[in-house]
């Protein structure tokens, strides 16, 4: 089974290698091709789409579209948005790199978190007392046009030196 | 195409406000265009090691430069390291990662080399010689010794070689834990010893449905074992174990915790100074241990045939043996005392002693990283390799990843971001001409000659894939993910065929 995503995976790969467009967003999660952890509810009404701008660690906003129901991992992925290591266990709860960071009256609108999902958003770096994990907040027409910022996900000893390594 | 990316590069360039020129979050365009038009060949790398710290450093670079070629070198006919030998098998959401690193094997800059000895089937300094840089991602094959009298009785095991033996890696195969005693005490308070105490309770109904390898799951099902307790030098504020390992001993069925309320004088009223994750660590262990939980839980320890606690301010000092001197009896500890408080507190004698008896110790007190190759400078004392930022020190064109250069601590997130360091050190001696490739090197074509000449045979991704195929098919006959071969010479057989 893993064989057989792996290799669906790697023709996408080679595709999409050869015809590489340049974007105004940094180039994409090649690793991630066409993952979508949910059922491929992709509706063909546009106005069913739920607008998500994402902050990335460059500090550029990415507005994105996604479906009610994909959580924000799903939509990370869809959308081939470039965050190193964003959503390791593939929304196992397993990990903590797909942690995004909402404004306060956002996160209040997010709803209670587990004990499961707090557990591993112990384990984020750069924990707030508003940050969540991705793979657990899905889409409502609710959450229409809110932002989540993707934190560090470790000290840089870099930005300290000034670019003189 | 490459122009345009050199242009969107240079508007970066100007408009970010601090110096990123490193190109930290650039990866995929090549910011130093210049220098890719002056370097006539593709930089190679090879990596040494085929786990998470490997695959996370090969895939980084192949991503950040488009003309990068990563070679990983892996000691094993199989790939993935710790989170194929390391990871519990009542895990497997954790080992997701395999997907990710299957990516990177099967990408066109990227080859993967099993059953190559790096250190005794070829020199580092070959490898060195081959390519254009080496990066060292070997992790911890070895465990830090409790350093006590009766360590070498039978029925004392490290945790690594415990871990090891469960999980299937082939070294481990022949432990033969013996599992029949009643009490087991693990040293360690880390989630590796909450692993292995999970695992030696765990009911049989819910590990036969795992990866465990069969010898193992058949010896747990005759173990005796109903009692495992998790011992550590300091006290319940300094245990190194995360809150989804507790959770998952006080939720495991058929158990019941057992602590001592005494070791946790004061801790209530340190809670509140705690940042969040370790103040609901320590919340789930005051509760678990202190609490009268209510009627329908009680009920459930009430019934439960097996019992799992933490003890604390316990050094153990020697395994005592039996009148015939031949196995485990049990374990002499020491007590101790805090001095200071919080993660800088250290534990001291008190000169009293208190003997547990067990026929099982397990000492889960650390891996440790072992030197493979007289030219690579290595720090005894840390067991590292000394490094700066992943650059070896006082070695050009060696890197290093993973716990090799931490040391042996933190989960797959934190190798990966490690990893992504190391990959970064390295692109920027790409960039700024420290790591010089205006010399074409060999790489792999070299490197498999003298493999050749000296009768190794690596063996290739697609050649693991007919493992994987058989380990699944194996295990589907049995209602299992996958029934993992347990010998190279088996994995070898079926990769050739």
């Amino acid at each position: 089974m893993a064989l057989v995503t792996a290799l669906r995976r790697l023709a996408h790969l080679r595709l999409r290698e050869n015809t590489r467009m340049t974007a105004a967003v940094t180039s994409s999660t090649w690793l991630s091709g066409h993952r979508s952890f949910t059922t491929g509810t992709q509706s063909l009404r546009s106005d069913n789409k739920v607008t998500i701008n994402f902050i990335n660690r460059d500090g550029e906003k990415i507005s994105v579209k996604g479906s009610p129901g994909d959580s924000l991992l799903d939509v990370v992925i869809n959308e081939d948005l470039d965050f190193d290591g964003f959503g390791a266990c593939e929304g196992t709860l397993a990990c903590s790199t797909c942690h995004l960071i909402f404004d306060e009256d956002v996160y209040k609108q997010l709803g209670p978190v587990t004990d499961e999902e707090m557990d591993m958003l112990d384990l984020a770096y750069g924990l707030t007392d508003t940050s969540r994990l991705g793979c657990q907040i899905c889409l409502t027409k609710s959450l229409e046009g809110v932002v989540a910022r993707v934190p560090e996900s470790v000290a840089d000893i870099r930005q300290s030196q000034d670019g003189s390594s | 195409m490459s122009g345009h990316k050199l242009l969107f590069s240079g508007l970066k360039l100007w408009t970010s406000g601090s110096c990123r020129w490193t190109g930290r979050h650039h990866d995929g365009v090549n910011r130093r265009g210049k220098a890719a038009s002056f370097s006539s060949c593709s930089p190679k790398v090879c990596i040494v090691g085929g786990g998470p710290a490997g695959f996370y450093t090969a895939q980084h670079l192949i991503k950040a430069r488009q003309d990068v070629e990563v070679d990983v070198y892996e000691r094993l006919p199989v790939p993935f390291g710790l989170v194929r030998f390391g990871v519990a098998p009542d895990h497997p959401e954790v080992k997701n990662v395999i997907n990710t690193f299957t990516q990177t094997a099967k990408h066109s800059r990227c080859s993967f080399y099993g059953n190559v000895n790096v250190g005794k089937d070829v020199s580092v300094e070959e490898l060195q010689q081959a390519y254009h840089a080496v990066v060292l991602s070997y992790g911890a094959e070895g465990n830090r010794s409790m350093g006590v009298p009766g360590e070498d009785l039978a029925g004392v095991y490290s945790a690594k070689d415990f871990v090891g033996w469960y999980n299937g890696l082939p070294s481990c195969r022949q432990l033969s834990p013996d599992l029949s005693c009643e009490t087991a005490v693990v040293t360690g308070q880390g989630n590796v010893a909450l692993d292995v105490a999970r695992i030696l309770l765990c009911p049989i109904d819910i590990l036969k449905k795992t990866d465990i390898t069969q010898p193992a799951l058949e010896a747990l099902a005759e173990s005796h074992v109903r009692r495992v307790l998790i011992v550590g030098r300091r006290g319940p504020i300094q245990v190194a174990c995360t809150i989804k390992e507790l959770r998952e001993m006080v939720n495991l069925r058929d158990t019941r915790p057992e602590m001592m309320a005494a070791d946790f004088e004061g801790v209530t009223e340190a809670l509140k100074d705690l940042p969040r994750p370790r103040k609901r660590l320590t919340e789930l262990m005051l509760k678990t241990a202190l609490e009268t939980p209510e009627e329908k839980e009680r009920e459930r320890r009430n019934k439960a045939s097996r019992t799992w606690g933490f003890r604390f301010f316990r050094s153990p000092v020697e395994i005592l043996a039996d009148p015939d001197h031949k196995r485990t009896a049990g374990i002499r500890l020491a007590v101790n005392r805090l001095e200071g408080s919080g993660d800088a507190s250290r534990a001291v004698l008190t000169g009293e002693v208190e003997d547990v008896t067990c026929g099982l110790v397990i000492s889960s007190i650390g891996y440790k990283s072992l030197p493979i190759d007289p030219s690579v400078p290595f720090d005894q004392r840390k067991a590292i390799v000394p490094n700066n930022m992943g650059r070896v020190q006082q070695a050009a064109g060696l890197y290093c990843s993973g716990w090799l250069k931490t040391g042996p601590t933190g989960v797959i997130a934190t190798t990966m971001n490690n990893s992504f360091d190391t990959a970064r050190s390295l692109v920027e001696d790409l960039d700024s001409g420290t790591l010089v490739v205006s010399a074409a090197k060999p790489g792999s074509q070299s490197i498999s000659a003298l493999l050749d000449k000296r009768g190794v045979k690596p063996v290739l991704f697609s050649d693991w894939e007919k493992i994987d195929i058989v380990e699944m098919k194996q295990g589907e006959a049995i209602g299992k993910p996958r029934e993992k071969l347990l010998t190279v010479e088996e994995m070898l057989l079926e990769a050739r065929k």
